[in-house]
């Protein structure tokens, strides 16, 4: 009897220790932000990742970035190379090609975060690096084919030359620096098996791999990432004296976590789905504040031009004409994610409004698909003088619970305009990795492009960019869509670079991408972020520079 | 006894070999490879640079090929990188093994810990309020879906009552052991949870049968205590069966608790295992996969040693018969 006594008052002495140690409130030097993924790995361009992009936001610097505005900034250069300042010289090289020269400068006061400077000897090294074919960097054309060569005037300036005279000279956004004096010892030992022995994964807390406002202290791996000020950062002192980023994959525990108070903020480019904290804002829109930043995820139906009833241009209207766009937006995501009539987001500077819309107007559809053959009404569906039924197949990824929805949506809408819309989703992989890639999809697909500002749509428009078995599945023209002037205009945009020609280009091409309807456009994506009441001067930007660029200019209210 | 371990060693070693060719055939014939995933986010890489890619690594190969080679390694303790991580594939699994054997054993020990005496109690008095009560409480832990019941746990307890943290293991830091212990309480909780109830109901039956027996009426008979043959009689021959279901159980240990480990963020193998074959990461599926099979049948050896010890009837001597 006594041991039984003892043994209860044990555990409950225990239980009670372990309930009371109830973790303190984050002091305010210490900002704890919530992801939804945790990186892999921390090389900067062996497999790209969203969540390992915006940890490199606060301990790297690029060369150049789009800002909030979705303007070309530098961050570790002096200033943006242009031809007006004689930085940037269109050239001939002796074989006759043309190219364009941009001349650089490191920002004077660059150190990485051991204190040894930034110089040009990690620019050459990273571009020996980026080029050698067994390093395994994803982004091969920028380093093996976009530069040509690279010459070093000083420890601190170099010159660029890039393979074609482009008009977005000044934008390296992609070369990320490796520091020199740290990896070239790992790397010259093998370079087949650099990335697997990179300082950036044997020792992802090496002060020497960061030069930008922190650097990661603590790696858990799987749980969170400990970032504190880089003693050699050289721009604005940052605010906290510690940064948590915890990744918890789960969306419905990441929203706990935040409730909980584990978390303080949650990162719009990397966290809940806007629906999700559309639904939280309801519930908690006292506790804490929500930013919501349209960007340039677009997302939208791609069409299989070879199917035979989406040949017709009139059956593409029509389908999009049959959808309320407008009240979907306003339903599923309350005004928050605006509809797209085009893949330009008005929000960059290149959009040129005047090209034809599609808005909502079943009677308009009605009339599109009369005329398209499609007359004969049976059982609410369509059909044509063959007797062929009016029938599509839309795909998208099965378990995006927004995007289920909005297929649903859209069916019954479709149902309404006569259209029997049949919905085949399939898992990510399989839709990403073969299904779409080897345009096996049999009519429709949904899902979203992510671009940059200012960007040429090359991959997804040009005809030379239709995946095919002869070219090996390359492009993203799943569509299949070919237009010679589309060609044509692409072709020029990228070499035209005085404004009002490029200007006129431009309008052209969103009047045949809309007049033409290769795609149906859907909605620009939002980021929604769930951040404290006292975190000030974060701005989102709605791009792939992510906010976490600009952690320097965090603040406590 | 030594001439049963050979010969259990030698079929676990066969077992293995063809689970390590059937996994990779399978992972082999998921649509897409690494290079593509690599390759989804650069629109302006060539057919050249994917081809490049592949020689670099090693999927441009053919799959037999491919394993024939993974083997050879394997033999020698070499078994291979992690594309993912860019680690060595034991660097990758070791810690996430390390967590998933901490947070599903302790899961499993209370599991069990909970099933005996209510099993035992439910058959004790079967179809008494008591029983039913068990029952109740049982099909509730089978039929609540992991996701949710975490969810309801961290809610009550994390977000209301702020007593226990919502996720990860341990503080930013480490911390101490109590940390540990207050950090593995919800997810050790809801495995626990939703594996007790099919334990007792084990137990539960196990035990009608042999409290029917007439060894237990002749135990009784002879003026034994009743927690004596409960206890000592009847839970001894039941747990029989009950070890077999418990050593099937055991390697499912070392895969992981996916649903569990994502949502309370527990770096884990079952995470580990999903996002490596989600992201053809083959090297470590192939381990991680050879791994808990080979834990099963390590499972499934100590319960036919855990047989001999449970029931002097059996033996592992040949006899001729």
């Amino acid at each position: 009897m006594r041991r039984t006594w003892v043994k209860g008052l044990l555990a409950g002495a225990l239980t009670a220790a372990i309930m009371a140690a109830v973790p303190a409130a984050a002091a305010k030097d210490e900002l704890v932000i919530g992801i939804n993924q945790f990186p892999a790995n921390w090389h900067p361009s062996i497999e790209a990742m969203a969540t390992k992009a915006y940890i490199e936001g606060m301990t790297r610097r690029p060369f150049t970035v789009y800002d909030a505005d979705w303007k070309l900034v530098c961050m570790l250069c002096t200033e943006l190379p242009s031809v007006e300042k004689g930085t940037a010289v269109y050239e001939t090289r002796a074989d006759g090609s043309r190219g364009v020269a941009v001349t650089f400068t490191i920002h004077p006061d660059a150190r990485w975060g051991d204190g040894k400077p930034v110089t040009t000897r990690d620019v050459l090294f990273t571009w020996e690096v980026g080029r050698h074919p067994q390093s395994g960097f994803s982004n091969f054309d920028l380093y093996g084919r976009d530069i040509v060569s690279i010459d070093v005037k000083d420890e601190r300036t170099f010159t660029m030359h890039r393979d074609k005279p482009v008009c977005d000279y000044a934008a390296i956004n992609d070369f990320r620096l490796l520091p020199e004096h740290l990896e070239r010892p790992v790397f010259d030992a093998d370079p087949a098996t650099y990335r697997n022995r990179s300082v950036f994964e044997t020792d992802p807390t090496n002060p020497g791999l960061v030069a930008g406002p922190y650097r990661m202290t603590e790696v858990a791996s799987g749980s969170h990432v400990v970032l504190e000020p880089n003693p050699h950062w050289w721009g604005q002192k940052p605010a906290f004296r510690r940064i948590v980023v915890r990744a918890v994959e789960n969306s419905a525990a990441l929203e706990a976590n935040l409730l909980a108070g584990q978390v303080d903020m949650v990162a719009g480019e990397v966290g809940l789905p806007l629906n999700q904290v559309l639904a939280l804002e309801k519930r908690q829109g006292q506790r804490f504040r929500f930013l919501y930043k349209q960007g340039l995820i677009y997302e939208h139906i791609d069409l299989n031009l070879d199917n035979p009833v989406l040949k017709d241009l009139r059956v593409r209207k029509a389908l999009l004409h049959a959808i309320d766009r407008e009240a979907i937006s306003r339903q599923l995501f309350e005004g928050r994610q605006p509809v797209a009539h085009n893949q330009t987001n008005p929000l960059d500077r290149v959009h040129a409004p005047g090209y034809p819309t599609y808005p909502f107007d079943p009677a308009a559809a009605g009339r599109l698909l009369d005329e398209a053959g499609w007359t004969d009404k049976r059982g609410g569906i369509r059909h044509n003088a063959a007797g062929e039924r009016l029938q599509v197949e839309i795909m998208t990824t099965a378990g995006d619970r927004t995007r289920e929805l909005l297929q649903q949506v859209m069916q019954a809408q479709w149902k309404q305009a006569g259209i029997d819309a049949r919905i085949v989703n399939e898992p990510a992989r399989v839709l990403f990795g073969q299904t779409l890639k080897e345009r096996r999809f049999k009519a429709m697909a949904l899902f979203a492009w992510i671009s940059s500002p200012e960007n040429i749509p090359r991959t997804t428009l040009h005809s030379s960019m239709i995946p095919t078995a002869a070219n090996g599945w390359a492009g993203q023209n799943m569509t299949g869509f070919r237009d010679a002037e589309m060609d044509a205009v692409i072709d020029k945009l990228e070499y035209v670079c005085e404004p009002e020609p490029n200007r006129l280009l431009r309008t052209r091409l969103q009047q045949i991408y809309a007049e033409q309807l290769p795609a149906l456009p859907l909605f620009f994506r939002s980021d929604a972020y769930v951040l404290p009441p006292w975190l000030d001067n974060l701005v989102p930007t709605g791009h792939q520079g992510f906010s976490s660029f600009w952690v320097e200019t965090w603040r406590v209210k | 006894m030594t001439r049963f371990l050979v010969s259990r060693l030698l079929q676990a070693i066969v077992v293995l070999l063809v689970m390590s060719f059937l996994v990779t055939a399978l992972i082999g014939l998921m649509p897409g490879d690494p290079v593509d995933l690599m390759l989804a986010g650069n629109p302006h890489a060539t057919p050249a640079d994917a081809a490049r890619l592949r020689a670099v690594y090693g999927v441009d190969r053919p799959p037999v090929e491919r394993y024939l080679h993974w083997l050879g390694g394997a033999v020698q303790g070499d078994f291979g990188y992690s594309r993912l991580f860019s680690r060595p594939v034991p660097e990758v699994i070791g810690p996430r093994l390390v967590n998933t054997g901490i947070l599903l054993g302790a899961a499993f020990l209370l599991a069990v810990a909970l099933a005996l005496p209510l099993g035992v109690a439910a058959a004790r008095r079967p179809w008494s309020l008591a029983d039913d009560a068990v029952n109740l409480l049982c099909f509730a832990g089978i039929s609540v879906p992991p996701f949710w019941l975490a969810l309801l746990l961290i809610l009550l307890f994390a977000v209301t009552l702020q007593w226990l943290p919502a996720s990860g293991m341990a503080p930013v830091g480490g911390g101490s052991w109590v940390d540990g212990l207050r950090h593995a309480a919800l997810p050790v909780a809801t495995l626990a949870i939703a594996s007790v109830g099919g334990y007792t109901r084990y137990v539960r039956s196990a035990m009608l049968v042999e409290l029917r027996q007439d060894y237990i009426r002749t135990a009784r008979a002879k003026g034994m205590t009743e927690r004596r043959v409960v206890w000592r009689h009847a839970l001894r021959n039941a747990l029989i069966p009950v070890v077999t279901i418990m050593a099937l159980e055991f390697g499912a240990l070392f895969s992981g608790a996916l649903v569990t480990e994502t949502m309370f963020a527990w770096p884990g193998m079952g995470k580990l295992i999903y996002d490596s074959i989600m992201g053809n990461d083959y090297n470590v599926a192939l381990v991680a996969l050879l791994l808990a099979t080979a834990m099963t049948l390590l499972g499934n050896l100590l319960a036919d040693v855990a047989y001999a010890a449970l029931d002097p009837r059996i033996s592992f001597r040949a006899e001729p018969r």
